[in-house]
C-alpha cells in the first residue's frame, strides 16, 4: 500500500515542521512494545532503578549510529513493526528516503511524582530546546515520536512549537523561553506517532499523574539526495501565483501557496517574513525547482541586475 | 524599601514582543520568583499574562532592560534564530 504524504502534508511539514499521525500503530504493536520494555505492572521504583531495569533487559536493541533502519531491528521486535506501519513508512520515504540511516533512538520517560525522593527539589518540566547542536544544512533528519499508550494531559506530553524548526538556536539556549504562543503539549490516544522535523523546538512535560509515560524516539537520517521523495502532485506545484495584499479576499486553506504563508501565533512582524522566505528555500530544495515561489516572497529580492 | 534591603526579593518577568514597540502584543514570556512563592516552569500557561508590555508597566512591573537592535550580517540576513525582542521587568518585594 502507498501510504506517501501528499502535497498538502509535506506543505504543512514544510511551514510548521511536524506532522501528526494519531492512533496509526495497532494495538498489537503498542501493547507488545509496553510489554518488551517491562511495563506490564508497574511497581513504583526509583527513576534510576526503573531505567536499569529496562537497559539490562535489551528490549530496546542497542545500535550504533550510522546503521541502515533496515538493519536495526529484529523481525520481530516491536519497532520493526512499527516503522513497517504503512503511513509511518510512507512518511519516512517520503521526508528521508526509502533507506534512511538511524541516528539514534531514545525511550523516554517521565515518572510520576511517587518515584522521587520526598526530600528532592521540586520536579520541573524540560527546558525547551532543539536537539543535537547547531546545524547548517540543507538536508534534514526527522524525529519519529511514538507515544505507545494514551497520554493524558495531566501527564505531561511533550511539548513543542509549530513553526521552529528553522530557527538556528544552539541546543538549550533557548531554556529562557518557558511559554510561547501557540505551543502544543501532545495529548493522544495510543499507537500515533509524530514526525518532527530535526530543528523542532520542543521539551517533555511534568508528569502529574499516577502513571509512567513513555515516549519513544527514532532519530532518522536520509542517505540520499532529498528531492521529490513524496507523492508530488506536479500542477499543484506549478501553480501560478495568486493575488497577493489586494485580494478578493479568498484564501483556500489547502492552496499550497497559502500553507506555506500561513503565520505561527508567536513569530515577530518583521521575522514572520523571513519565515515564508525560508519555507520557500525549503520547498525548492525539496522539489528541485529553483524557480518555486510563494506569493512573490523570494522573486521580489531575486530581481537584481548586477 | 530599596532593592537593596535585605529583606527583598525580586521577581522577574520576561516579556517576548511582536515587534520592538513596548506597545506590541506579547507573543512568549517568562517569570522568575525570587520571593519562592510561586514555580514557574516551561509549558506551564499558554495564555500571555500581559496583552502587551505596556500593560505589565500599568500593573507595576518595572523595566530594567531591553533587546538592542542590531543590524543583519550579510548573507545572514534571512536566518532566523533566537526571539527578538525581549523585555526584561522586575518587581521587588518583601519576603514572607
Amino acid at each position: 500500500m502507498n501510504m506517501a504524504l501528499n502535497n498538502t502534508q509535506m506543505a504543512t511539514f514544510a511551514a510548521r515542521g511536524f506532522l501528526r499521525f494519531d492512533a496509526v500503530v495497532p494495538e498489537e504493536i503498542n501493547h507488545q512494545f509496553l510489554s518488551d520494555i517491562g511495563d506490564v505492572s508497574p511497581q513504583p521504583d526509583t527513576v534510576k532503578g526503573h531505567y536499569a531495569n529496562i537497559m539490562r533487559s535489551s528490549v530496546v536493541p542497542l545500535v550504533s549510529p550510522g546503521i541502515k533502519l533496515s538493519q536495526a531491528y529484529p523481525p520481530s521486535n516491536a519497532l520493526n513493526k512499527l516503522i513497517q506501519v504503512p503511513q509511518v513508512k510512507g512518511a519516512i520515504s517520503s521526508l528521508v528516503g526509502v533507506d534512511p540511516v538511524l541516528d539514534h533512538h531514545f525511550l523516554h520517560i517521565a515518572f510520576p511524582p511517587n518515584y522521587w525522593p520526598e526530600d528532592a527539589p521540586a520536579q520541573r518540566s524540560q527546558h525547551t530546546h532543539q536537539d543535537s547542536t547547531i546545524d547548517p544544512r540543507a538536508a534534514f533528519d526527522i524525529q519519529l515520536f511514538y507515544f505507545p499508550h494514551d497520554v493524558t494531559a495531566n501527564m505531561g506530553g511533550t511539548r513543542f512549537i509549530p513553526g521552529s524548526q528553522y530557527r538556528r538556536v544552539s541546543e538549550a539556549a533557548i531554556a529562557r523561553y518557558q511559554n510561547i504562543k501557540g505551543q502544543q503539549h501532545v495529548v493522544c490516544t495510543a499507537g500515533t506517532v509524530i514526525i518532527f522535523h530535526m530543528g523542532l523546538w520542543h521539551g517533555g512535560g511534568l508528569n502529574k499523574s499516577e502513571q509512567l509515560r513513555y515516549m519513544f524516539k527514532i532519530r532518522l537520517c536520509p542517505s540520499e539526495r532529498q528531492v521529490r521523495l513524496w507523492d508530488m502532485n506536479e500542477a499543484e506545484h506549478a501553480q501560478s501565483a495568486r493575488p497577493i495584499f489586494w485580494t478578493d479576499g479568498s484564501n483556500p486553506p489547502d492552496n499550497l501557496h497559502a500553507i506555506l504563508t500561513n503565520p505561527e501565533p508567536w513569530y515577530e512582524a518583521d521575522t514572520e517574513r523571513l519565515e515564508y522566505i525560508n519555507r520557500v528555500k525549503f520547498w525548492r530544495y525539496i522539489s528541485g525547482d529553483k524557480n518555486f515561489d510563494a506569493d512573490y516572497w523570494l522573486t521580489r529580492i531575486e530581481n537584481d541586475y548586477v | 524599601m530599596t532593592a537593596s534591603d535585605s529583606n527583598m526579593r525580586q521577581q522577574v518577568l520576561v516579556l517576548y514582543l511582536q515587534t520592538s514597540s513596548l506597545d506590541s502584543p506579547v507573543v512568549a514570556w517568562s517569570q522568575y520568583d525570587g520571593t519562592a512563592e510561586q514555580l514557574f516552569m516551561a509549558g506551564d500557561s499558554d495564555k500571555p499574562p500581559y496583552a502587551t508590555g505596556l500593560h505589565a508597566l500599568k500593573q507595576g512591573w518595572r523595566l530594567f532592560q531591553a533587546s538592542q537592535l542590531n543590524p543583519h550580517n550579510s548573507g545572514d540576513e534571512f536566518q532566523t534564530a533566537y526571539l527578538k525582542y525581549e523585555f526584561f521587568f522586575e518587581k521587588w518585594l518583601p519576603q514572607q
